[in-house]
């Protein structure tokens, strides 16, 4: 059976199934409880499945991340949420020091399989430290998987999987696309691989990888483009890492054209990553060189002048007319 | 006095005043004249309506989202009547009369809840820190203060504030075993407002109060009604006089119950119930030191509500000067990431530039 969902809907239908089908689930962090999370992701599952499965915790992120350590190792497999993604920093030492180095050092011994969820990203007239895209520096960490979904039916699948991977799975959630699409999505379990990439417009002229809300801008970009007679294949990267090289590789040597588009900071961003696997796995197929369309190396403005740094439909046009003009 | 009176480990909350404003701890009522109760009172009703105004022009979609001080004004209120000009304050963000008293405008709170950088460059205030909103990451900056305050020997102390939820962060012991071990003059003000967001106090922490928790780390503790103006103004003063003493770290634990929403994205109806809400009601304190006023006869209906009036004006005034503001240039949003801006960064700033005549000769 199918139902119109937005992100919110979609995410807390995939924690509902988990918890109901794996009694090894439990779902944490600031306000979840009760409330059912600021942004109302996980509302109505404490009421459903216990306090004891679903609850709130102290307001301390480097403790909701060590208390998950110690559950998945002993066997459960904590669900955990930072409140925003700005403050899931102070969890950087446990994050960094043992949920991504656990399996290593106890040489496969003992699994931090576990998924940190957080809201991120700009675009929603936040205070500070609500609007940042850090996805660079937690895939920047060995043994950390990382997961951003750009549509309901695809967050669903991919925490489906996220919650059944033995690795940890940082998931970061669009929350200006929270319930900006709706779409049909089946009510009953699918997964979405990790790890895999997808087209989701063919074009001829010029592969845009993108994820997240960026998705949506990179749409309109391409009707612009369209109008101007040059034609864009879409990527959605869906995985942060392990990218799916082998999906953008083959749409490149198509197309001989790469931008990534992200809202993230340019420099050691995504965007680098990727255009310098494009250089290493594609060079004699390109016909311009890999551009990128990104935030500024700066703090996100507040509100006032956040547009300023947001990445636009306008902006990724302006970089596919010169890449195809180059 | 108060704290061996009143020493954490007694688990009693020091109280002058009771829920009608009749002064039940004559003993501890602190020395301060009519003239400076009355100020503080004002002070403490120019917070409130500003609060109220600005939920109504968040409500017309005139402001981003805002936490209000509602319920919680006697705190930063005796505060307001101790800090001194050289004193440091190091905020979170819910401390409005403290704000105002350090030198701040409310066209410039105004201007920060607008989305505005230049809200938190107050220009008439010394020594105040911006808000910050990562959770109790402010407090070891206050205590990185005291340190030059004592290396510098300096007759400063500093005011930092966390909530209740707060205190369950890592920097929160760490910024109090900092003070104790340097026995920096800084005076942490826990504001127990009982919820931290929807989390409830008991959730937080399996104390029974905060204000024990200085115990731990060798330093001053009280925990004091909140509500209650003299009680918070006489622990505010003795805890000012006793660090500018050399006697260290105070920690103030300040009972009391935020009335409104954590921030104005937030609805308080989906975790507590009327009943508790009303039953804070009875112990407002605004409404407590009014009683008071009114009994010594120092205070009227009339004047308050002449008062209120004036207040909203002016507050209007100050808000409309802020929403015309204006645009500040785009090389604000470059130019304060560095002190020295990287030539990329340059680069990328002209680039945008371009990007910005471009856009404009294609019309879009």
């Amino acid at each position: 059976m199918k139902q119109i969902m937005n992100m919110v809907n979609a995410i807390n239908n995939a924690l509902d199934i988990k918890l109901a089908e794996d009694d090894r689930v439990i779902v944490y962090g600031e306000d979840v409880g009760v409330e059912g999370g600021v942004f109302r992701v996980t509302e109505g599952l404490q009421k459903k499945y216990g306090a004891e499965r679903v609850f709130d915790s102290p307001l301390a992120e480097s403790g909701i991340a060590g208390t998950a350590v110690g559950m998945a190792v002993a066997g459960l497999k904590p669900v955990i949420e930072m409140q925003f993604s700005g403050f899931a920093n102070p969890a950087f030492n446990q994050v960094v020091s043992h949920v991504s180095r656990m399996r290593n050092r106890s040489r496969g011994k003992y699994s931090t399989g576990m998924v940190i969820r957080m809201p991120y990203g700009g675009g929603i007239n936040a205070l500070e430290h609500h609007s940042e895209s850090l996805e660079a520096i937690w895939a920047h960490i060995p043994g950390l998987k990382v997961v951003i979904p750009s549509t309901p039916h695809d967050a669903k699948g991919l925490l489906i999987s996220a919650i059944e991977s033995d690795d940890p799975i940082w998931f970061m959630e669009p929350k200006r696309i929270y319930r900006a699409i709706k779409q049909e999505v089946e009510t009953e379990k699918f997964t979405v691989p990790i790890g895999k990439a997808k087209v989701i417009q063919e074009g001829t002229d010029v592969t845009i990888v993108a994820y997240g809300a960026m998705i949506r801008e990179v749409q309109k970009a391409s009707v612009l483009a369209k109008k101007e007679g040059i034609s864009v294949e879409i990527i959605d990267l869906r995985t942060i890492y392990p990218i799916d090289k082998e999906t953008i590789v083959d749409s490149v040597k198509k197309t001989g054209r790469i931008i990534t588009v992200h809202e993230a900071i340019r420099t050691f961003g995504v965007g680098a990553e990727i255009n310098a696997s494009i250089t290493e796995e594609a060079f004699l197929y390109l016909e311009a060189p890999p551009k990128r369309v990104t935030g500024f190396d700066i703090i996100v403005p507040l509100p006032k002048n956040e547009p300023h740094f947001m990445v636009t439909p306008e902006k990724i046009f302006y970089e596919i007319v010169r890449t195809v003009k180059f | 006095m108060i704290f061996k009176e009143y020493d954490p480990i007694k688990k009693k909350m020091f109280q002058v005043i009771d829920n009608d404003g009749k002064v039940i701890n004559p003993k501890y009522m602190p020395e301060i004249s009519d003239e400076l109760v009355l100020k503080a009172y004002k002070d403490m009703l120019f917070a409130r309506t500003s609060d109220l105004m600005i939920l109504s022009y968040q409500r017309q979609g005139r402001i981003f989202t805002y936490p209000p001080n509602y319920g919680q004004e006697a705190i930063s209120g005796a505060v307001a009547q101790v800090m001194r000009k050289e004193d440091w304050l190091v905020p979170a963000f819910r401390e409005m009369g403290a704000y105002l008293a350090k030198g701040a405008s409310l066209k410039e709170i105004f201007l920060y809840f607008m989305g505005y950088e230049d809200g938190v460059n107050f220009k008439n205030a010394e020594n105040f820190l911006p808000y910050s909103v990562p959770i109790a990451s402010q407090l070891p900056h206050a205590v990185g203060i005291g340190y030059e305050i004592k290396y510098k020997k300096k007759d400063q102390i500093v005011f930092t504030f966390v909530g209740d939820g707060g205190t369950s962060e890592g920097d929160f012991h760490e910024a109090l075993n900092f003070a104790g071990v340097w026995n920096a003059p800084v005076i942490f003000i826990v504001q127990n407002n009982q919820y931290g967001i929807s989390t409830p106090f008991k959730v937080q922490t399996a104390s029974e109060g905060i204000a024990i928790k200085s115990y731990a780390y060798g330093i001053k503790g009280i925990q004091v009604d909140g509500n209650d103006f003299f009680a918070m103004y006489k622990a505010v003063k003795e805890s000012h006089e006793s660090a500018r003493r050399g006697e260290g770290p105070v920690l103030i634990e300040a009972i009391t119950y935020r009335r409104g929403p954590h921030t104005t994205s937030d609805d308080p109806t989906k975790y507590r119930l009327n009943a508790e809400e009303e039953a804070w009601a009875e112990k407002d304190p605004l409404k407590r030191l009014k009683a008071w006023l009114i009994d010594r006869e120092l205070y009227d209906e009339e004047t308050e509500q002449k008062l209120i009036e004036d207040y909203k004006k002016e507050i209007d005034r100050q808000f409309i000067e802020a929403e015309n503001y204006g645009p500040v240039p785009i090389e604000d949003i470059f130019k304060y990431t560095y002190a020295d801006m990287p030539e990329d960064l340059k680069q990328q700033m002209v680039e945008y530039q371009k990007f910005l005549q471009w856009k404009e000769a294609r019309g879009l």
